[in-house]
C-alpha cells in the first residue's frame, strides 16, 4: 500500500511496468518445491503446538467429570454433551459464572473506553500543543510504560485500602483507565495524522479547542484509538494480580479470579474440574474470535509502537 | 521545530512578540485541560503508589501493649530494616535467581522461535499465511490464568493425554517435578507470547519497502541470505523492544506458578519474587516487608530493562 503513491506519480514509462515485472515476480514467488515443503512442514508443526491445547479444551468441554479423567483427552467420549455441560456451568451456584463474566465485561469495557479517551486527549495535547516541559511530561509517561504492573499492584492495594477503596468496583476500574502506552501511541499517531494546518483553519473559523479535538482530532485518530481500546481491553481482561489483591468479595470477581476460586475447591467438589474446563472454554472462545478477527489493528498498533520508537 | 512555527497564526508575523506569547499562554491552557485528566489518574495509580510503597518500606509496626500483644499499633521509622530483612531472606533471593534463570532461557528461546516463524511466514515459500498467522497469534487471546489452568490439566497425570501418550511410548515424564516445573511454566509463557512477538516482528518486516528485498534477490542472494543479511538487521528495533517487554514480564511472573501451585508441591510461596511479596502481604501479614520487596522488584526490572537498552544501543553505535 505504501508503495502505491510514488509509483502512481511516476511518469508512465513507454514499456508498461507489468511486462518488466513478471520475470522477477516469477522467480521470487515460486521457489523450489523443496523449500516450499520444508516451510509448510515447519509451519504445520508450529501450528500444532499452538492449537492442540485449544483443541483439548474444546473436546474436554463436552465431557462430564468421570470422562474427563477416564477417557483419552484428545478424543471425544462416547456421550459428548457440549450444550448440556455448558448450561450447567452457567447455572451453577445461582449463575455466579454469568456474574463474573459480566464483571469482566464491565471492567474491561468501561476501563478500555475511558482509557482510550484519556489517552487520546493527553496524546493529542502532547503532539499538538508546544508547551514548556512537554518532553519532561512525555518522559514520565514513557517511564510508566516500563514499570512492571504487578510491582505496582501491591503498593496500589496498600494505598487504596488506606483510602477505603479496596474491595470495590473502583479498585479495579480506576487503575484500568490509565494507559501510558495509550498516551504514547496516541501522541505518535496524532503527530503524524492530524495536520496543523487543519487545526489552524478550524481555529480561524472560530472553533473552540474542545470542539476541534472532538470533531477533528478524534476522527483523524480513529485507527489509533481502536488499537488503544483493543490493547487495553485485552490487558484488563487478562489482568489477574490486581483483582486478586484488591477484591475479597467473590461477587466482584472477574472471570479469571472466579475460575481459579473453583479450581481451589475442586479437591473437595470434583465436579468443579468439569466446570472449570467448561468455564475456561466459554471465556476463551469469544476473545479468541475477536482477536484473530481484529489482527489488522494489532499490527497497526505494533508498527506505530515499535518501529517509530 | 517547524511544528512550533506552523502552529502560530499567519498574521502573527506583524506583531510577533505579543501574539506569540498570547498563543503560548493559550496553548498551555488548552494543553493543561487535555492532559490533566490523564495525569491526575496517572499520579494516583503510578506515582502515588510508588511513593507510598517507598514510605511504607521504610517503616515498621510497633505494638505498645505488654509482650507486644493488644494495645495500640503504630508505625515507626525503620530505616532500611525491611530491605535488609528482604535481602537476608533466602527464599526471596532464590526466587529472584529462579526468574533470572527462567528469563535467560525462555526469552532467547521465544525470540528465536518468533523470529523463525515471522521469517518463514514472510518468505515467498509460505502458503496459507493468514491461517498460520492467526493460529500462532491465537494463544495471546488466552489470559495467563486460563492458559495455566489449561496447561495444568495437560501436565497432571490422570487427566493429561500427553502423560498418557508418553506412558504408552515408555517414557516416564513428570511435568510438575521439582526440576522440571520451571520449564513447564516456561512452556506456558512461550506458548502464549510467541505469536505476539512474531506479530511485532512481522509488523516491522512489512514496514520495509519490498524493493529492498527484490534488490537483494536480483543481486543473487538466496532466501537464507536475504533473511540473515537484510531482514534480521532491519527488525533489530522490534527485537530490542520485545526483549525489554519480555524481561519486564518475566520478573512479574505470578499467575502461572500461582495457578499451578495446588497441582505441584514443588512450587512454594517463594517460587518467584512476586509470589513471595504477595504471601508476605496477605499470608504473613507483613505489609512493610512486602512494600520493600515490591520496590526492589520494580528497581531490578528498571535496571535490567535500561541496562539491556544501553547494551544494545552501544553495540549499535560501534557497528556504525
Amino acid at each position: 500500500m505504501t508503495r502505491l503513491p510514488p509509483r502512481a506519480c511516476r511518469p508512465r514509462p513507454s514499456v508498461p511496468v507489468r511486462t518488466t515485472r513478471p520475470p522477477v515476480r516469477g522467480r521470487t514467488t515460486r521457489p523450489p518445491v523443496r523449500y516450499r515443503i520444508i516451510t509448510a512442514s515447519l509451519l504445520t508443526i508450529a501450528a500444532l503446538y499452538f492449537l492442540v491445547p485449544v483443541y483439548w479444551l474444546t473436546v474436554s468441554a463436552t465431557k462430564n467429570s468421570a470422562d474427563l479423567f477416564g477417557t483419552f483427552g484428545f478424543w471425544f467420549s462416547d456421550d459428548p454433551r457440549p450444550v448440556g455441560h455448558l448450561v450447567d456451568v452457567l447455572t451453577y451456584d445461582h449463575g455466579v459464572y454469568v456474574r463474573w463474566f459480566g464483571n469482566s465485561l464491565l471492567y474491561a469495557g468501561i476501563g478500555a473506553v475511558c482509557a482510550t479517551l484519556l489517552s487520546a486527549a493527553a496524546g493529542y495535547a502532547l503532539a499538538k500543543f508546544p508547551f514548556r516541559g512537554r518532553e519532561a511530561v512525555f518522559n514520565v509517561v514513557l517511564a510508566g510504560v516500563l514499570i512492571p504492573g504487578t510491582a505496582l499492584a501491591l503498593p496500589l492495594y496498600f494505598l487504596f485500602s488506606a483510602m477505603g477503596l479496596a474491595n470495590t468496583y473502583w479498585a479495579v476500574l480506576i487503575p484500568s483507565v490509565v494507559s501510558p502506552f495509550g498516551v504514547y501511541l496516541c501522541r505518535i499517531y496524532a503527530a503524524a495524522a492530524v495536520p496543523d494546518s487543519l487545526l489552524e483553519a478550524a481555529r480561524i473559523d472560530g472553533a473552540g479547542e474542545a470542539r476541534i479535538f472532538g470533531g477533528l482530532g478524534l476522527r483523524l485518530m480513529t485507527p489509533a484509538l481502536v488499537t488503544v481500546f483493543l490493547f487495553q481491553f485485552v490487558h484488563i481482561w487478562n489482568n489477574y494480580f490486581l483483582p486478586l489483591v484488591m477484591l475479597s468479595d467473590s461477587s466482584l470477581y472477574p472471570i479469571q479470579l472466579g475460575l481459579t476460586s473453583w479450581t481451589g475447591y475442586a479437591d473437595r467438589q470434583p465436579v468443579l474440574y468439569q466446570f472449570t474446563v467448561g468455564g475456561a472454554f466459554l471465556s476463551v472462545v469469544p476473545l479468541m474470535v475477536l482477536m484473530t478477527g481484529l489482527q489488522r489493528y494489532w499490527r497497526t498498533g505494533l508498527t506505530e509502537g515499535s518501529v517509530k520508537a | 521545530m517547524s511544528r512550533d512555527t506552523l502552529s502560530r497564526p499567519a498574521p502573527a508575523a506583524r506583531q510577533r512578540p505579543r501574539r506569540a506569547s498570547r498563543t503560548e499562554a493559550r496553548n498551555a491552557r488548552a494543553a493543561a485541560c487535555f492532559v490533566l485528566p490523564f495525569f491526575a489518574l496517572f499520579g494516583l495509580c503510578f506515582l502515588a503508589p510508588i511513593g507510598y510503597a517507598v514510605h511504607q518500606s521504610l517503616r515498621r509496626t510497633e505494638r505498645t501493649g505488654p509482650l507486644g500483644l493488644g494495645g495500640q499499633e503504630h508505625d515507626v521509622f525503620a530505616g532500611l530494616a525491611n530491605y535488609a530483612h528482604a535481602l537476608a531472606d533466602d527464599r526471596f533471593l532464590t526466587g529472584f535467581g529462579r526468574v533470572l534463570l527462567f528469563g535467560a532461557v525462555q526469552i532467547p528461546l521465544m525470540i528465536v522461535l518468533a523470529t523463525a516463524l515471522a521469517l518463514l511466514l514472510e518468505s515467498a515459500s509460505a502458503r496459507g499465511v493468514t491461517f498460520f498467522r492467526s493460529a500462532f497469534f491465537l494463544p495471546y487471546g488466552v489470559p495467563g490464568v486460563i492458559a495455566s489452568i489449561l496447561w495444568g490439566f495437560l501436565y497432571v497425570p490422570g487427566i493429561s493425554p500427553l502423560v498418557k501418550i508418553a506412558d504408552v511410548a515408555g517414557w516416564d515424564v513428570d511435568f510438575l517435578a521439582r526440576g522440571t516445573v520451571l520449564w513447564s511454566i516456561a512452556n506456558i509463557v512461550t506458548w502464549q507470547f510467541t505469536g505476539y512477538t512474531m506479530l511485532v516482528l512481522i509488523a516491522q518486516l512489512k514496514s520495509v519497502p519490498e524493493e529492498l528485498y527484490e534488490a537483494a534477490r536480483i543481486d543473487g542472494a538466496n532466501a537464507w541470505q536475504v533473511a540473515r543479511h537484510v531482514k534480521l538487521p532491519l527488525i533489530r528495533p522490534a527485537l530490542v523492544l520485545t526483549t525489554v517487554f519480555s524481561i519486564i514480564g518475566t520478573l512479574q511472573l505470578f499467575a502461572e506458578p500461582m495457578v499451578l501451585r495446588p497441582l505441584a508441591s514443588s512450587i512454594d510461596s517463594g517460587f518467584t519474587p512476586n509470589l513471595h511479596a504477595y504471601s508476605e502481604a496477605f499470608v504473613g501479614n507483613n505489609q512493610h516487608v512486602a512494600a520493600a520487596e515490591a520496590v526492589l522488584l520494580a528497581l531490578v526490572a528498571c535496571v535490567l530493562s535500561f541496562g539491556f537498552l544501553r547494551l544494545v544501543g552501544r553495540r549499535g553505535e560501534d557497528r556504525g
